[in-house]
């Protein structure tokens, strides 16, 4: 946690997009690297938030068009007070420092280049309700030995008589999946503003044609090995 | 049109031959020793071929010493420099895992004489 006057590092720099899917691309040593697409359609800045007025840093973007109709009143006055065409999600990228940025700027992949990492976060996919050898590991029971219908069954979930209750938070079967997930540190294959296109070393969380968010990693890069050490201790 | 394809296309190779499994060729293999780069030939019979797009993969069956080989390679992998068709086979499925148990006469593929 940080300390007094201390705040958590976001990032630098963030963009959204859409996963696409995943392929593979060969690299130099023709090695075949597995990557993400995602489709980053250049986003227009619809406020900068500043500690000033919002008490913290970041920028409202918005991108691709929707048709003017489908708006709420407030939605099209928030869009039209910024001089911004209505886009299909309004998307809130917290940042560091958003002195840099300006209303109704646009930003497009090139802010992104191959061998920086980043971390993407996206809503992964719902599971519905699984059972505790999916959602949590469980090892299951045997299939042979005279088990009988419960192959898959969690086991024991608690003591007897004490404490005659089962304990909070005990796993057990339940929804699992459809909640944010963040994967750490990706390395950026290609980042191609003309196409809109990013390539992400592995795989992200969620369906395709879902929106991904992806942020300068925070941790590891060379980023960690530009700070000086012990300094944050 | 998958919605990958966009990436995919740039990475497809267009002189890759026509062929099948059945079908004998010689795989010109990129060999880097070192600095120094030689072609390896790997000639066999094409025992499957999957996937689609950039991701398609074939593999390639000999046997060698007595021994069988098989390797498989993507057919748009860059350390392919050359893929020749030497002759193609007349088979009857898609994948010829069946000639991994015979031996001699018996693994050999029928010659396909009519034209494509």
């Amino acid at each position: 946690m940080p300390r007094d006057g201390e705040t958590h590092r976001m990032a630098t720099k963030a963009i959204v997009g859409e996963k696409v899917g995943m392929t593979q691309v060969f690299d130099e040593e023709h090695r075949v690297v597995p990557v993400t697409v995602v489709k980053v359609a250049p986003l227009r800045v619809v406020q900068v938030k500043t500690p000033a007025r919002e008490g913290y840093t970041a920028l409202q973007v918005t991108y691709g068009v929707r048709r003017p109709g489908t708006l709420t009143k407030a939605e099209a006055g928030h869009f039209a007070r910024a001089g911004v065409e209505p886009g299909r999600r309004v998307v809130e990228l917290r940042l560091d420092d958003t002195s840099g940025y300006t209303v109704g700027q646009e930003i497009d992949a090139g802010i992104l280049a191959p061998g920086e990492r980043v971390d993407v976060t996206g809503v992964s996919k719902g599971k519905g309700f699984a059972g505790g050898m999916k959602r949590h590991n469980f090892g299951g029971q045997g299939a042979a030995h005279g088990n009988h219908k419960k192959h898959r069954a969690p086991g024991s979930i608690g003591a007897c008589a004490t404490p005659a209750r089962v304990f909070k938070g005990t796993r057990m079967a339940g929804r699992m999946g459809a909640e944010r997930v963040t994967t750490l540190n990706l390395e950026v294959i290609e980042a191609d503003a003309e196409r809109q296109l990013v390539l992400v070393r592995g795989a992200v969380p969620g369906p395709r044609g879902s929106l991904v968010l992806l942020r300068e990693a925070v941790k590891g890069g060379p980023r960690k090995a530009a700070a000086p050490q012990g300094a944050a201790r | 049109m998958n919605p990958t394809d966009l990436v995919d296309h740039a990475q497809l190779r267009d002189d890759v031959p026509d062929f099948r499994p059945g079908d004998t060729v010689k795989v010109h293999v990129r060999v880097v020793e070192g600095s120094r780069e030689r072609i390896q030939v790997f000639q066999g019979a094409v025992v499957r071929r999957q996937g689609s797009g950039a991701r398609e993969t074939f593999s390639v069956r000999k046997v060698s010493f007595g021994v069988g080989v098989e390797r498989t390679f993507p057919v748009h992998s860059p350390i392919i420099s050359r893929i020749e068709l030497v002759s193609e086979g007349d088979v009857r499925r898609a994948k010829l895992y069946y000639l991994r148990d015979r031996v001699g006469k018996a693994a050999k593929i029928k010659e396909r004489r009519a034209v494509r």
